[in-house]
């Protein structure tokens, strides 16, 4: 199948969703090639995985094409940033919530023509992706819910609206009661704004649905990463990111039932000793900040050294999956306070005290059977940055390899980063 | 007869052994092809076991049968070779610099490099020589000479070719210019070797220990002694060649 993978086009689809079409147009051919390159030339794939090859193949097509259709039946599709946001809500009202977090350097230019260079790569990543028209996922959202979870990220949202509108949700930075009440004051309005699309009220069995729904979709990615924590690893890191990364733009149900079929597969592979690495392969746990699509370059840096990546506690990873809504409420009200404590576990270095990430990663890194901790921070982060001093220590402080490193999606530093994570592989393997 | 062969951003260097001593070592510069100057320098031996390091690691797999280890493994064997119980490493070479911490019996416990940036390392200390038209070595000696301190500020190796046009703009002579560099190499390569915990002792390897004055500097900044090996460019293909 290798050999016939082809990341689709459409052209005629595009110029109607307003994209730059002759710049787009070379993109199917780029991500074709580098997705050959980086998955299709593993060895011992899950057979399962073909699904999400065909996810990819209509990253820019099949997949679009459904969400326009659906948005021309009069469901909403709002485009996010963070996973504070509560899709629950979206998909309560019949809509569709896409991750619009950029993972290029090719849009980065074109961000770089209004915003300052020295911030955050994702950041500028997905802002250049609206200003270039180069992402048909963008074009296609309703509205944009951006949040305030850091500096780069609230500033740009007041520009980005210049382009699509964008509302802003507050996330409060700390854990007091009374950042709860704001926290579902907010939450509240959010459930506002997408009833405004649709025009009507989002109701308790609705709510009930739509927490059903992701329930089961954030279920599914925990028995996955459960089952790719077996050593040895039936499944690589770079398989499972892909997944994670699909987590954000695919159909709910369907992505979930695909999940679990890959599920059952790794489940016979686990008992008939199939994997893709050997015992005695080195496992990283990697952590920190999120790798938005198509941002491979660590794990694939990671694989081609001789390591297998055994997890990902980062929004790309566990921290959008770790936690499920608890069912069962009496009403709305309840529903909204469940749902706002549930997103209140997630532990974003933009809070302040966060031990409890510091407790989490340790705790991932016993359940995944990791060998040493990467630390994954994407330049100009300052929180996550800044907590890898206390990730460090507690590291250390338990004999845990650990290494930490910060980059860009710039291919300059692949040189540095290779002899770093060659040497920490050294480290490990003593 | 074991051979190290380490292709560093600026120059190749290799170290043959023979039942544990040294035979020959040597250093040419990396040059655009640098697969084909180090094939030439393995040529005479065709039976030896070989093991190559630096930048140039991967890319003489393509061409040999050999093995190959970061450069971190490659001067932390290396050191150790030559000061058995040295813990604390600096390497500083042509594009990075790193610090290695190994534990009572020689293992790396951890590590640091620098990221993408050139700051303190080898190259940067050239493009400085060359805005003040100094050559390597008398770049050292002119620092010494200097009698003020002019701060540099910049670490940047960009920033700081402009600082250092705007400090002769304003008639500072060049060798407090130089002086301010080397002082400003010596203070960023420390806060990296604090920044790894408590250490008694450094061992200062790779192109750039050979610099006396910045030995100096470094030492009076760490505050303990600094050990420099007797050629410390080849510490890296030394520990190449004891690992094969």
């Amino acid at each position: 199948m290798s050999s016939e993978f082809q990341v689709k086009s459409d052209p005629e689809l595009w110029e109607k969703l307003g994209m730059d079409v002759p710049r787009f147009s070379g993109m199917p051919t780029m991500l074709t090639n580098a997705y050959r390159g980086i998955f299709l030339s593993q060895k011992n794939r899950p057979e399962a995985m073909a699904y999400f090859d065909t996810m990819v193949e209509n990253i820019h097509t099949g997949r679009i094409r459904e969400i326009v259709d659906a948005k021309e039946s009069g469901k909403p599709v709002i485009g996010t940033f963070c996973v504070y946001v509560p899709e629950e809500l979206v998909v309560a009202a019949g809509g569709i919530c896409i991750g619009l977090c950029g993972g290029a350097q090719g849009s980065i230019a074109d961000a770089e023509k209004i915003l300052p260079r020295n911030i955050c790569p994702m950041v500028k990543s997905a802002f250049g992706f609206k200003v270039g028209k180069i992402c048909p996922y963008f074009q296609v959202v309703d509205l944009v819910y951006g949040e305030t979870t850091c500096d780069a990220k609230k500033k740009t949202w007041e520009l980005l609206d210049r382009y699509v509108p964008t509302h802003v949700m507050e996330i409060p930075q700390m854990k007091r009661e009374r950042d709860k009440v704001l926290w579902v004051e907010e939450v509240k309005e959010f459930k506002t704004a997408v009833e405004k699309i649709t025009g009507n009220t989002t109701d308790f069995d609705a709510i009930a649905g739509g927490i059903r729904t992701i329930n089961a979709k954030r279920a599914a990615l925990q028995r996955l990463n459960s089952l790719r924590h077996h050593n040895p690893s039936p499944i690589s890191g770079k398989d499972m990111l892909l997944i994670e990364q699909i987590a954000f733009y695919d159909e709910p149900v369907r992505f979930a039932k695909k999940v679990h079929e890959l599920c059952d597969e790794l489940d016979r592979r686990i008992k008939d000793g199939v994997a893709v690495a050997p015992k005695s392969t080195p496992r990283i746990l990697v952590s920190g900040t999120p790798m938005a699509l198509p941002n491979w370059k660590l794990h694939h840096i990671i694989e081609s050294s001789g390591a297998v990546v055994v997890n990902e506690e980062s929004c790309i990873g566990t921290r959008y999956y770790k936690d499920l809504i608890e069912e069962g409420s009496e009403n709305v009200e309840q529903q909204l306070e469940r749902l706002t404590e549930r997103y209140m576990k997630i532990d974003c270095s933009c809070f302040t005290p966060n031990d409890d990430r510091i407790d989490q990663v340790i705790r991932e890194y016993e359940e995944s059977a990791a060998e040493g901790v990467i630390d994954y921070c994407l330049q100009f982060c300052h929180t996550y940055n800044i907590e890898a001093v206390k990730l460090r220590e507690a590291c250390e402080k338990r004999g845990i390899p650990f290494m930490a490193i910060e980059t860009d999606y710039s291919p300059d530093d692949v040189g540095q980063l290779q002899t770093r994570v060659e040497a920490f592989i050294e480290q490990i393997r003593g | 007869m074991q051979i190290g062969i380490d292709l560093g951003s600026r120059t190749i260097k290799t170290v043959a052994l023979q039942g544990g001593s040294m035979l020959s070592r040597t250093v040419v510069e990396s040059g655009f092809e640098p697969h084909r100057q180090a094939l030439q320098l393995l040529a005479d031996h065709p039976k030896a076991r070989v093991v190559a390091t630096g930048y140039g690691r991967h890319l003489m797999q393509q061409h040999a049968e050999l093995d190959v280890i970061t450069e971190i493994k490659a001067h932390a064997l290396g050191a150790r070779h030559l000061f058995p119980h040295c813990r604390t490493i600096l390497d500083v070479g042509g594009q990075d610099c790193k610090v290695i911490q190994l534990n009572e019996s020689g293992r790396i416990t951890s590590f640091q490099m620098n990221d993408k940036c050139a700051a303190g390392t080898g190259r940067f200390l050239e493009m400085m020589a060359v805005s003040l038209g100094y050559g390597m070595k008398e770049f050292g000696s002119a620092a010494e000479k200097a009698e003020g301190a002019t701060p540099i500020n910049s670490m940047c190796a960009v920033f700081a070719e402009s600082e250092v046009v705007s400090l002769k703009n304003r008639g500072v002579p060049p060798e407090e210019i130089a002086r301010a560099v080397h002082l400003a190499v010596a203070s960023r390569l420390s806060a990296m070797v604090s920044k790894t915990g408590e250490f008694t002792h450094l061992v200062f390897t790779g192109g750039v220990a050979n610099s006396e004055t910045l030995v100096r500097m470094l030492e009076k900044a760490v505050g303990v002694p600094v050990m420099v090996p007797q050629d410390p460019s080849i510490t890296g293909a030394l520990g190449a060649a004891l690992h094969a």
